[in-house]
């Protein structure tokens, strides 16, 4: 436990150096907040309580979304590339060697990254949003408390997600292809576009229960305070559910992967 | 300038052969390039499922605006999407290569992993433009009609520009490639919109700073027989051509500062 607890803190601490790429991170997201929210301002003008938002809440919904893009990986887990150029290149036999679980080590990686982003690149689109528009905040101090319980859940669901998809390289050596489905996907049905809430019929239906709006959906759910109580419990069981169901599933694969691995390279 | 596209052409040639090497990963990502900006689309679809305008434009009028913003994007991220790519040369010190061989630097910049895949997103932008000309009711003059080709090539310059002058920005600051993502990818999604929807401070920055707006919210407007935004003349319809060489030149000054001003990691 303390061997992960410190890749962890390693993790918090790389990205913690990026600095410029931090800021940088920090103004791509304002700059596409703030596009986003006038979209919407556009659309809840025509419909006010359109997926059962008011405009300040689906404005918050904007603001969230890109305080959480880097956090909960919604454009990409921020260690994919990493672990399928290991796989690619062979590197990922040192891994193995390890006196340490790959799947965990990971994970650990992959929480400390977003503990960082979450307070590198989460705070400030959030302050700016929250000042540049009328957005809705909880008014309850405990929800906050819920509503990072609830990332924290996201942040696992989505490594498992990116995990597997990291694996895939095993398979088919460049997984670029892969990447971009899986990229594609969470896009979509995490509802960084558009909330969940607002898709049609059978679509929004199917989206709902698809591991990707744990990412950022249900975040949002519970800091806007449509989640509380047995909801709020609901919400956490599903998110937890698909973390441990795409855990196992990655862990599944791991063992058939490693077993059958041979290592490129000479 | 013809040495430079000599060598742009070869090199990209060459990274042509190399991704056809992988077919199904080709296949893939050219079907997921394609879709990946297709989602855009269904966003904006899935949005007038529920509403009859935005901003008092119609359907067809955004998709037009979607159909010419998402086209001339997609050219330039074809041409020179690889740019992006020059921090890290900068951060690991592998620009020093490039440097000395006897090729414009640009010119391998741009065509270094040259991805095929990003037709996808020129083809969609493409499909939606085509048919939102079926949709739109438009009195068709030829001033009209030759403005649809103009605004889609020289917006593509426009971004181009963008996209070197940001490459640029990467020789001071490596590790802020993301900067440029703002006002490449994000000026797309803004254009994709009509200018009515957004604050007028944002439209007059667009316009009066980094013209983004030129690619297609300046002649779009005429074309759709709409007043033009921010205040600016009726001509300015048709100066997204002349705009689109004042920002390329300023992108090339950028570029050759940047150059200059160069220093290798020496490691």
């Amino acid at each position: 436990m303390r061997l992960y607890a410190a890749v962890a803190a390693g993790g918090f601490r790389r990205y913690a150096t990026y600095r410029v790429a931090t800021a940088a991170g920090v103004f791509t997201n304002t700059v596409f907040g703030f596009i986003l929210a006038y979209t919407y301002i556009a659309l809840w003008d025509e419909r006010p309580r359109l997926g059962g938002y008011d405009m300040p809440e689906a404005l918050a919904y904007v603001w969230i979304g890109q305080a959480l893009l880097a956090t909960c990986g919604l454009m990409g887990g921020g260690f994919e590339d990493e672990l399928m150029e290991r796989i690619k290149t062979g590197d990922i036999a040192v891994d193995l060697y390890r006196p340490a679980d790959l799947q965990m080590w990971w994970l650990s990686v992959a929480l400390g990254r977003s503990a960082f982003q979450a307070l590198g690149r989460g705070v400030v689109p959030m302050v700016v949003g929250a000042l540049a528009f009328d957005i809705a905040l909880p008014e309850r101090p405990v929800t906050w408390l819920a509503f990072l319980v609830s990332v924290a859940l996201g942040v696992v669901v989505s490594f498992a997600v990116w995990f597997l998809v990291a694996l895939s390289a095993f398979w088919l050596m460049d997984g670029a292809g892969a990447v971009q489905l899986a990229w594609l996907s969470g896009l979509f049905f995490s509802g960084t576009l558009l909330p969940l809430t607002v898709f049609p019929g059978a679509l929004g239906e199917v989206a709902r229960v698809l591991p990707w709006s744990s990412l950022l959906q249900i975040p949002a759910d519970v800091f806007l305070e449509k989640r509380t109580g047995w909801g709020l419990l609901g919400a956490y069981a599903f998110q937890a559910g698909w973390a441990l169901v795409l855990l196992a599933a990655g862990r599944a694969v791991q063992r058939v992967a490693t077993r059958r691995v041979v290592v490129q390279g000479g | 300038m013809g040495e430079g596209l000599r060598a742009y052409g070869l090199i990209a040639a060459m990274w042509v052969r190399s991704t056809m090497t992988y077919r199904f990963s080709f296949a893939m990502t050219l079907l997921s390039n394609f879709s990946a900006t297709a989602f855009d689309f269904v966003v904006i679809l899935l949005m007038f499922g529920q509403v009859e305008g935005l901003g008092g434009f119609s359907f067809a009028e955004v998709a037009f605006l979607y159909g010419t913003a998402g086209t001339a994007f997609g050219l330039a991220d074809l041409a020179l999407g690889q740019v992006g790519r020059l921090g890290k040369r900068v951060r690991d010190g592998t620009l020093d290569t490039l440097l000395v061989r006897p090729v414009p630097v640009l010119a391998q910049v741009a065509a270094d992993r040259f991805a095929l895949r990003r037709l996808g997103r020129v083809t969609q932008g493409l499909v939606v433009l085509v048919w939102s000309l079926f949709l739109i009711d438009v009195a068709w003059t030829p001033a009209r009609v030759v403005l649809v080709p103009v605004m889609v090539l020289g917006g593509g310059l426009i971004f181009s520009a963008v996209m070197v002058a940001g490459a640029a920005f990467q020789f001071f600051a490596q590790d802020a490639a993301e900067v440029t993502n703002s006002f490449t990818y994000g000026g797309n999604t803004l254009l994709q919109y009509p200018p009515s929807i957004f604050a007028a401070d944002m439209v007059r920055g667009v316009v009066y700073v980094v013209p983004l707006a030129f690619v297609n919210w300046v002649p779009a407007l005429y074309v759709l027989g709409r007043d033009t935004p921010a205040g600016l003349p009726g001509w300015a319809a048709f100066a997204s051509p002349a705009v689109a060489v004042v920002c390329c030149a300023a992108a090339g000054l950028a570029w050759r500062v940047g150059v200059r001003s160069y220093r290798s990691t020496g490691s």
